[in-house]
């Protein structure tokens, strides 16, 4: 019996060390040399070597800083990957914030406001960002809580081959025309379907799960899932209910867009229009496609519309090194290193937001694309929903919309539903 | 316990056998080999002990700790709630749903997996050439990658997947098995059955193969046909593996997490959406970690309820507990 209990002692012990060596490991010392860490959701190697330059850089200004590394997580998993460091006690130093979870964030006092760093950095010119850009990372009292380092606007990738391949118009001929609207698009996605098997339109990541993608067609009847001030839901209102309307025609009727459980991926040349961010550009050189166009959003209903993602960078204030990372920040997204994300991240300086700068940073897309398209549609865009309590009110209406992606719903009932469901999480 | 050497001196009285004096040396040699083999005994079976609990006695206290508590990751708040969870759970109207999907989960795999399992077990418990292939062929799903396998039967079961391509050979309009709600449920469980079958069909062989042949032989020559001889002679037989092979599968089943996670995300609605997909989604996505806490106490609850239960009633079925 003795040994047993000095078993157990022992593990106890052992137990409680490790634990505690756990948390002190991560108490900073002064005079210690700082390591920063920075999740981001990119793996590619072109953005990591830019990132691993500008850290270089900035290490070599600021001896104390000893290693800046930047750790990548999986896209679809990225907020529970990093909420979860953040509970089990390894937070980052600084993080890659999506804006639908920018709200949680922001408004709960997770990140430490940049406004003082920022302004007291040498040439930084806080004032150039611009507000339309910076409004959603702003905490209630006005500080910027994390910076937008990217302002993605949603544009349409046409396939012209595809759309040659099926006997209809290109694109541009279609803009030229005063034909660029979704009525057109799901017609002649509906044609592109029967003469040639692939699909018409694809609003890329919505793949029946991810609705909020879904503002990219529903902002053109006027829609929105729920009031200004978020309290109200109005994923119910008749612009919604025409909006979901001409989803659900488009994937059930007309075939224009593929329906639930059916893969088709745009950059394989499976589509003939493909609704996403303009960062995707990048999949063109190996797509196959050897003609496509970059045109707005199509019209809608309510006219002409552009909305924009965002993601966000920030200080997490549980990391070892708060002050350090909001420097460091500070240094990764001055003039000078913003006009060199600009290659990969359209930026929030208005002084970069120029076809020029853009052209100089994207040899993909023309002068002309850029100036008729990126701008505008970053100037004018609306950002994509978010909530606080987002992940919740994600699962909630998605869950509710399944109702819908079936053949013959009740759509006005099925969206009253979702309605009666989410609103009491916006009202939390 | 029993590893008691008598500790008291001894004193060799005068005219005490020489016999009689070695003995003390002996009990000294005696005790310092019970105290080496305890100390080997101590050191093979520490990592196990420390590893229960750092990992099972420590997370169950902590759990338990949470459930009283409310964690604000974000905002890094963690404040006493008292039953403020336990209330929750029972005004939570998606907890009963939820408990159901469960259910049906766990007895269409129990049912699924235990029955094919003994099905295969019986097919490939025979002298036929080429057999050691097909036991093989049947038992390599339990090595594959659970995340690999179940992505790769997300691609067969979509709608324009390979399941739909084949039934469409024969004229069938197969439905979008993954997007509504009963064949969800039923894709998941077939999903789970195949990917684990081979494991309890090989317990079941392995027990198949200890039944004496002169017990069914003698069953034969008493007239009894091959199903009674299956149904009263071999089932009773091994029915300890039975029971063994039933606690594995349920235990099992009420973990069941990647494949939903994979597959469904707990839809269409919340049909697929089990207990443990459910407790994630309050912890890591919903950040209440909490009400997690909550929901993983239930579970064990479950867990421990359905293995007494499972252990009392052995009496009643397995062979050789009577």
């Amino acid at each position: 019996m003795k040994s047993a209990k000095l078993l157990s002692a022992t593990a106890l012990v052992a137990a409680a060390s490790l634990t505690f060596s756990a948390c002190s490991a991560s108490d900073p010392s002064a005079d210690e040399p700082v390591s920063l860490r920075m999740t981001v959701w990119t793996s590619n190697e072109g953005q990591l070597a830019l990132f691993n330059e500008i850290a270089d850089a900035y290490k070599a200004e600021h001896p104390e800083i000893s290693s800046i590394t930047f750790d990548p997580l999986d896209f679809d998993s990225y907020t529970t990957t990093l909420t979860t460091q953040l509970a089990g006690g390894n937070p980052p130093d600084m993080a890659w914030m999506l804006e639908n979870s920018a709200p949680d964030f922001v408004s709960s006092g997770a990140l430490v406001p940049l406004d003082d760093t920022l302004s007291a950095t040498d040439g930084y010119e806080l004032d150039d960002l611009s507000d339309a850009a910076t409004k959603l990372w702003r905490n209630e009292d006005g500080q910027l809580a994390a910076y937008p380092f990217s302002t993605s606007p949603f544009v349409v990738f046409a396939n012209d081959d595809l759309l040659a391949a099926a006997g209809q118009p290109t694109a541009s001929e279609l803009q030229a025309s005063g034909k660029w609207n979704w009525d057109t698009v799901s017609d002649i996605g509906s044609k592109v379907n029967a003469a040639t098997g692939k699909a018409g339109f694809i609003v890329r990541d919505f793949e029946y799960t991810q609705w909020d993608y879904l503002s990219t067609v529903w902002n053109g009847w006027g829609a929105a899932p729920w009031s200004e001030d978020g309290k109200t839901c109005t994923m119910n209102s008749p612009e919604m209910v025409d909006a979901f309307t001409f989803l659900h025609d488009a994937a059930f009727k007309n075939k224009s867009m593929p329906g639930p459980g059916t893969t088709a991926d745009f950059f394989a040349g499976d589509a003939a229009f493909t609704v996403t961010q303009i960062s995707r550009a990048s999949l063109l050189a190996e797509s196959g496609i050897t003609s496509w166009e970059l045109l707005p959003l199509p019209e809608g209903p309510d006219g002409e519309y552009s909305v924009i993602g965002q993601a966000g960078l920030g200080a997490l204030a549980q990391g070892a090194h708060p002050e350090q990372a909001a420097d460091f920040i500070a240094y990764f997204t001055n003039p000078e290193n913003s006009a060199k994300l600009a290659k990969y991240f359209p930026p929030a300086r208005t002084s970069q937001l120029t076809a020029e700068t853009l052209s100089a940073a994207n040899p993909v897309l023309t002068q002309a694309q850029l100036a008729d398209v990126v701008v505008p549609a970053i100037s004018t865009g609306q950002v994509r929903p978010s909530h606080t309590g987002s992940a919740e009110i994600q699962q909630e209406v998605r869950s509710g919309l399944d109702g819908l992606w079936v053949d013959n719903p009740d759509i006005a009932g099925t969206l009253d539903a979702v309605c009666d469901s989410v609103a009491p999480l916006l009202e939390q | 316990m029993s590893n008691v050497i008598d500790d008291a001196p001894v004193v060799l009285a005068a005219g005490a056998s020489p016999r009689a004096a070695a003995r003390p040396a002996a009990g000294k040699r005696r005790r310092k080999l019970s105290q080496g083999d305890a100390l080997i005994g101590y050191l093979f079976v520490g990592p196990q002990v420390l590893g229960i609990l750092l990992f099972v006695i420590l997370p169950l206290a902590l759990i338990l700790y949470y459930n009283f508590h409310e964690w604000n990751v974000l905002a890094n708040t963690f404040r006493f709630v008292g039953t403020e969870n336990v209330e929750r759970l029972f005004s939570d109207p998606k907890v009963a749903p939820v408990l159901g999907a469960t259910a049906i989960f766990s007895v269409g795999l129990v049912i699924g997996n235990l029955g094919l399992a003994l099905l295969l077990a019986v097919l490939l418990n025979r002298k036929v050439r080429g057999i050691t292939f097909f036991r093989t062929l049947f038992f390599s799903p339990v090595v594959v990658s659970l995340v690999a396998w179940t992505i790769v039967w997300g691609f067969l079961l979509q709608d324009n997947g390979g399941i739909n391509g084949l039934l469409s050979i024969i004229g069938i309009d197969g439905p979008n098995w993954l997007r509504e709600g009963p064949t969800a449920m039923v894709s998941v469980i077939v999903v789970q059955v195949f990917k684990n079958v081979g494991l309890n069909m090989i317990l079941f062989l392995s027990a198949l193969q200890g039944v004496p042949r002169e017990v069914t032989e003698a069953a034969s020559i008493d007239g009894a046909g091959r199903a009674a001889t299956f149904g009263r002679i071999t089932l009773p037989l091994i029915s300890p593996t039975i029971l063994l092979t039933t606690i594995i599968t349920i235990v099992g089943s009420l973990q069941v997490f990647a494949q939903i996670a994979v597959l469904t995300q707990g839809g269409p609605g919340i049909s697929t959406t089990v207990l443990v997909y459910y407790l994630f989604q309050q912890a890591f996505e919903f950040h209440r970690f909490g009400y997690g806490s909550t929901l993983a106490l239930v579970l064990f609850v479950i867990v421990l309820l359905l293995t007494i239960v499972q252990w009392q009633l052995r009496k009643r079925w397995v062979f050789y507990e009577n």
